[in-house]
């Protein structure tokens, strides 16, 4: 275990005993901790081990996923604006499981929420594949992804404004933004599968990755499977970021900020990226919606907003250095 | 005049069986004063019901759409016998009324308009406390010319809640909750309702008179002895999947909750005596429950 490893480890146990101990409902920590591992009758332990536990968990997971996720996307196109959210990722999965919610398809069979959103996932992957191409030019990866979320974002705008339900049209804001306010544990099993495979197939591209910094050809005459590592990524993707977005909608920027923050500490090797930038992920989710609940905790501020405000002068920051690359 | 298979279902089945006609007798009240308005157009849900309860026969001439769904009008067999508005000016002007009545939360511009039009514009608040109501009724008598109808209607909107009026020692403690996690203080119709059927709010011990968003951990530490949802409507949302969150249900616990017919509890009509009696009700099996 490296040192690196280590502290963002310390990091993540810290910040997910704060995101317990934080909420609208002041029970100070020592009793809430107590009915949190002990439970027993009372309320108390209700809030925490059916509202903050899942809460804290999904931000764990989809953190961790998005984290990965970002972090083996840049790896294997090499390009450091590869973002599920950015590339319209996010925003597909969203509308798969908008269709699926809308359509009755999420509530007639149990996995038919995540399944949907997995496919949704996996059509905006190979589209930005296809559009931006092997080894594609940082404009062209996001411009497939500009127009990929446009679309998505459209035809979720439009699903839900032809709903007969009137709260449905006001929901627009939670699939382009995400939230984990309201949780429960049935969230966290409908997604806990789903990432734990997607993440289990992008971990086994930690090789492939390393090898791929020496070019396709060397990577190839490593033995590498060019084929079988898109396809790991594309369903590893799709999986963790389907997962993801069905319980918590679209969550920006963590796949783009945290590699970029991690990779001078893993000696910009994108194999061990891997593994830090869940961890880091993890934390930053984390943290983020803690910040969310610190700022407003009666109101469901959404976590895209955070996110978006720690992101987006980043993702300018790196469009401005890839112009000078360039020159 | 209007037969008595008029009313809504739930009428007939929440309350007693006084009500039926009562209500037909309010209905074939004498005809229309010669200087009150003739052709009366209504805009709103809630003053719909008024007008239509208050106004004599052939006087009203069109009511809002959202009055013949059965989801949110307690007079909705009644209403699809009007031509149905949308409340847009254009198609109410073209109906050329003589009155127009509409809530104080009507869409400005278009009352504007049909004000610059020179229709007369009747605006009514809506009802914010039980009270409310008779003010409401007798108001709209006044501007319909209907003055003793919407007497009768009153007094017996006074008798009925007076002997719903049942207060014990010790009430059940209740949560209302609706989507988004919305709830209704004690300074509310729907906190009136709960009080009168001898139902205690939690939303006043956290601070919410008024009513407002209660997070799901606030409500699950009030720990009331009942929580009260809204019933979702068509389609799916996730403002109203939290009535669904499994902490509702471990609450609720074997012990009964109730839903919120809207058509009985949003608009101040004499229909809320219906709500009353769901909550009175309520209220009963949960004592009987304790015991």
């Amino acid at each position: 275990m490296t040192r690196l490893t280590l502290i963002l480890s310390g990091l993540l146990v810290a910040l997910f005993v704060t995101a317990l101990l934080i909420g609208p409902a002041h029970i100070s920590p020592g009793p809430s901790l107590r009915a949190l591992i002990m439970g027993g009758e009372g309320p108390m332990t209700l809030v925490m081990r059916e509202i903050r536990l899942p809460r804290a968990l999904l931000g764990l997971l989809i953190g961790g996923a998005l984290g990965l996720a970002g972090a083996a996307m840049q790896g294997y196109l090499r390009n450091p604006l590869a973002d599920p959210g950015l590339i319209g990722v996010s925003g597909s999965a969203a509308l798969g499981a908008v269709l699926a919610i809308q359509t009755g398809f999420a509530t007639t069979w149990s996995l038919g929420l995540p399944m949907a959103a997995l496919s949704g996932a996996v059509l905006g992957v190979c589209a930005v594949l296809l559009l931006a191409g092997p080894r594609g030019s940082s404009l062209s990866l996001i411009l497939a992804g500009i127009a990929i979320s446009a679309l998505a974002g459209a035809l979720t705008a439009l699903v839900l404004n032809l709903s007969p339900n009137p709260f449905a049209a006001n929901e627009i804001v939670f699939w382009m933004m995400g939230s984990l306010s309201d949780r429960s544990m049935t969230h966290v099993w409908i997604a806990l599968p789903f990432i734990l495979l997607g993440s289990a197939l992008l971990a086994s591209l930690s090789r492939g990755l390393d090898a791929l910094t020496l070019g396709e050809d060397a990577a190839e005459a490593m033995g590498i499977g060019l084929r079988r590592m898109r396809l790991t990524l594309i369903f590893g993707t799709a999986a963790v970021v389907g997962a993801s977005t069905a319980v918590a909608g679209a969550i920006g920027f963590v796949g783009l900020v945290v590699p970029h923050l991690l990779r001078p500490f893993v000696g910009a090797r994108p194999g061990r990226l891997l593994l830090a930038s869940t961890l880091g992920g993890a934390a930053m989710l984390l943290a983020a919606d803690i910040v969310v609940r610190a700022i407003l905790p009666d109101r469901d501020l959404k976590l895209g907003v955070v996110t978006a405000l720690i992101g987006a002068p980043l993702f300018l920051h790196l469009i401005y250095r890839t112009r000078q690359d360039a020159t | 005049m209007l037969p008595a298979g008029v009313l809504p279902m739930s009428a007939s089945m929440h309350a007693s069986s006084l009500w039926i006609p009562w209500l037909v007798a309010a209905l074939t009240a004498a005809p229309a004063l010669a200087d009150a308005p003739r052709r009366v157009v209504s805009m709103n849900l809630c003053t719909d019901q008024l007008a239509m309860l208050v106004a004599g026969e052939g006087q009203l001439i069109s009511v809002s759409a959202l009055s013949a769904d059965p989801r949110g009008s307690a007079m909705a067999d009644v209403a699809a016998r009007y031509p149905l508005n949308h409340g847009r000016a254009e198609e109410i002007y073209l109906m050329q009324p003589d009155l127009v009545i509409a809530g104080t939360f009507t869409r400005r511009a278009t009352v504007d308009m049909l004000d610059r039009l020179g229709i007369p514009v009747l605006l009514l608040e809506p009802a914010y406390t039980l009270d409310d109501i008779a003010a409401l009724l007798i108001q709209t008598g006044k501007a319909l010319g209907q003055e003793a109808k919407a007497e009768s209607l009153v007094a017996d909107f006074q008798t009925r809640l007076g002997l719903l009026n049942s207060k014990d020692a010790a009430n059940p403690r209740a949560a209302l909750y609706s989507a988004n996690g919305y709830t209704s203080g004690d300074r509310t119709l729907a906190g009136e309702i709960l009080s009168a059927a001898g139902l205690d709010n939690v939303a006043a011990e956290a601070g919410l008179a008024d009513g407002g968003f209660l997070p799901l951990e606030v409500l699950v530490m009030a720990a009331p002895d009942t929580v009260i949802t809204g019933v979702p409507y068509a389609g799916e949302s996730r403002a109203e999947a939290v009535t669904d969150h499994p902490v509702i249900a471990a609450l609720r616990d074997g012990r009964p909750g109730a839903r919120m017919m809207d058509r009985d509890w949003v608009c101040g009509t004499p229909f809320v005596l219906q709500a009353i009696n769901a909550m009175a009700d309520l209220r009963h099996t949960l004592q009987d429950g304790q015991r």
